[in-house]
């Protein structure tokens, strides 16, 4: 079966907690064990958090998620219009941060990497970045 | 209208002596981390403070943004000769430190018995 989401919100931090409950909500009906639930909730927490602090700078505008369910397969996408990634490839590289002095550890996508089967990223200096991850449900044998 | 009895925001920080008691809450993220790392450098800046004691008790969502607030506080500790340890470190987070790799600089305290799932 087939099912989609998709959900829009500001870009406050307060919002990271609501991002990761809408994911976890809708990949319920995948039936998933405690742990692929935490795996995705902290993959999504991280882009949206990037979304926030990185996409935004720290100004409100809109986040948007999208997620899609088919068979046990789930993506999910995360998706800003702030000022983009000019090389994705070193943003991804683990411990590179473009804001070391805000405390931030560079292991964002390192953690989206690790918890989803797939991390696909699309940015556009100026335009914006989605984030487009995947992961089998129910693998784990149920 | 019926009244809502709010319960109160418990106190976060505690310091004993020179050791700063930090008790983290539920769900580490960016937003909580900011918070905790605002009001615990606030606390360095005011009081003679040589161990940071984050209690992991009620925690069951750290995501990098918590290994981040680690990191920043462990550099600052040690810049000052003194030490940051976590404790009552539950399953979950457990994942999330051994995944960063911050296990080899800052000790880690696993809960008894672990926090089962």
């Amino acid at each position: 079966m087939k099912n989609r989401m998709r959900v829009e919100f500001d870009s406050i931090s307060a919002n990271e907690a609501f991002a990761r409950v809408v994911v976890a909500a809708f990949m319920a009906q995948l039936n998933p064990s405690m742990e692929e639930v935490a795996d995705v909730k902290t993959a999504v927490s991280e882009a949206v958090t990037n979304a926030i602090i990185h996409g935004y700078q720290g100004q409100v505008h809109t986040v948007e998620i999208c997620g899609e369910t088919e068979g046990r397969r789930l993506t999910v996408q995360i998706k800003d219009t702030g000022v983009g990634i000019p090389d994705v490839e070193k943003a991804m590289e683990p411990l590179y941060t473009s804001r070391p002095e805000a405390g931030r550890s560079g292991m964002g996508f390192l953690f989206m990497e690790a918890f989803m089967d797939e991390v696909q990223v699309e940015s556009e200096p100026g335009k914006g970045t989605c984030v487009t991850m995947c992961k089998q449900i129910g693998t784990d044998g149920d | 209208m019926k009244k809502k009895r709010r319960t109160q925001k418990p106190e976060r920080l505690k310091l004993e002596g020179t050791t700063l008691y930090i008790r983290v809450p539920g769900e580490l993220d960016h937003h909580s981390a900011d918070e905790i790392s605002r009001s615990a450098d606030r606390m360095l800046e005011e009081q003679n403070i040589r161990r940071m004691i984050f209690d992991f008790s009620d925690t069951g969502f750290c995501d990098s943004s918590g290994i981040g607030m680690l990191m920043g506080r462990y550099k600052m500790m040690k810049a000052l000769g003194g030490e940051v340890r976590a404790v009552q470190v539950g399953e979950r987070v457990a994942k999330i430190l051994m995944l960063s790799g911050i296990m080899k600089i800052i000790p880690v305290e696993r809960a008894e018995g672990g926090m089962e799932r």
